[in-house]
């Protein structure tokens, strides 16, 4: 077939446009967290008394900072889809939520007697908490990478990786209304631990799934 | 240069194109071929492999064009998008072909100076994996592709419903772009 063949075929091909990236993200989104939602009610459930405790400056803190990596990571995933896309000024956000985050750590350690950090770094649920957020996770990171093969991104493991954070963000800011440990040192260490393993199974995933 | 003028004309194109207007697109890719063309023969040149297989990567960058079209920003500028996925499928093409080294024998002002003229030479690439498509995608992409059949004079000669020749075509595009990608993977 010659090249000017292939192009007769392509142009009478007029089948709707796919979704851009930034679209297909958002409705893949959709049924990827009420799935998470749903396995959260179901095996997790709401940590008791978690309304009468929403004033609590630590535990609104652990649900927001999530929440914004979440939003973050998104803005980076829709941009990473696209051929050719700068990257670079997206990436640089992420480092609002890790500034928050060390800045949080600052203030606890400075309002937490030496004494009682290993306590509160080791919390209750360390073990719980690395295996909850990949778990939660699991749904939204297969429907980020599932939107992401109707985009094209220059690297697959990058973007994987971008998936791979945005769904563990979300597994955290799911698994903050469960979890009982509130610090910020907990959740600097392990939330971030949990993160990191979903990203790193985001990028193993891209490199293999995202290819085009 | 003229890259600008040239990249905006290409933007109005594809803008054209995306309102459904097929005969704006298919003047778009038209104009692209050439100069995936010399960008592929001087990628090749300098990886050191056979400017021969030009022609498979200038496919294979269109197919992924037009199923990857949903990735361009309307209001964004096209060249560099158009440049990331010539460049993407070149580094495929060279890594699929396992950085073997072809001399060239070509010489390489010769090369650019005849980018514009499709190689008469039936590119091998493409008509392999054509053959390994479904019988159904196969004969719809021939009909159209080669023969140069409407989508009505492609349904009424495989006595196909209208929507049916579209959609394998849209499938038989699709699988060919895959077929090219997973060429070495298996083997």
């Amino acid at each position: 077939m010659r090249t000017a063949d292939l192009i007769r075929a392509l142009a009478a091909d007029n089948a709707p446009r796919r979704l851009g990236p930034g679209k297909a993200l958002a409705l893949a989104l959709g049924p990827g967290v009420v799935v998470a939602f749903a396995l959260f009610l179901k095996v997790l459930g709401f940590r008791p008394h978690l309304l009468a405790m929403a004033g609590d400056p630590r535990l609104a803190f652990k649900i927001c900072v999530s929440l914004a990596l979440a939003a973050l990571a998104g803005r980076l995933v829709a941009r990473i889809a696209r051929p050719g896309a700068d990257a670079r000024k997206t990436i640089l956000w992420l480092a609002l939520p890790a500034v928050l985050l060390a800045a949080s750590v600052v203030a606890e350690a400075m309002s937490v007697p030496i004494a009682d950090w290993g306590r509160k770094l080791w919390g209750a649920n360390a073990m719980v908490c690395l295996k909850s957020i990949p778990f939660l996770a699991a749904a939204p990171l297969i429907a980020v990478l599932a939107a992401l093969r109707n985009g094209a991104p220059d690297r697959p493991a990058a973007a994987g990786a971008a998936a791979g954070l945005l769904a563990g963000a979300l597994g955290a800011a799911l698994y903050a209304m469960h979890c009982p440990d509130d610090s910020p040192f907990f959740v600097a260490v392990w939330y971030t631990l949990a993160i990191s393993l979903v990203t790193a199974a985001g990028a193993v995933a891209g490199s293999r799934l995202l290819r085009w | 240069m003229g890259g600008d003028k040239r990249e905006k004309e290409w933007a109005v194109l594809m803008r054209a194109a995306n309102a459904g207007d097929a005969a704006a697109y298919q003047d778009l890719l038209r104009r692209l071929a050439p100069v995936l063309r010399e960008s592929a023969r001087r990628g090749l040149f300098r990886a050191g492999a056979s400017v021969a297989d030009a022609e498979d990567i200038v496919q294979e960058t269109l197919l992924a064009i037009h199923l990857k079209r949903q990735t361009w920003i309307a209001d964004a500028p096209i060249g560099p998008w158009i440049r990331a996925i010539a460049r993407h499928k070149m580094i495929d093409a060279l890594r699929r072909r396992g950085r073997r080294i072809d001399l060239p024998l070509e010489d390489f002002v010769g090369i650019l100076a005849s980018a514009d003229a499709e190689p008469d030479l039936v590119v091998a690439d493409v008509d392999r994996h054509l053959d390994t498509l479904p019988a159904g995608q196969r004969n719809v992409v021939r009909a159209i592709a080669v023969e140069g059949a409407s989508i009505d004079e492609a349904a009424s000669r495989l006595s196909m419903s209208n929507g049916a020749v579209r959609v394998a075509l849209h499938r038989g595009l699709a699988a060919l772009a895959a077929k090219f990608r997973t060429r070495y993977e298996d083997g």
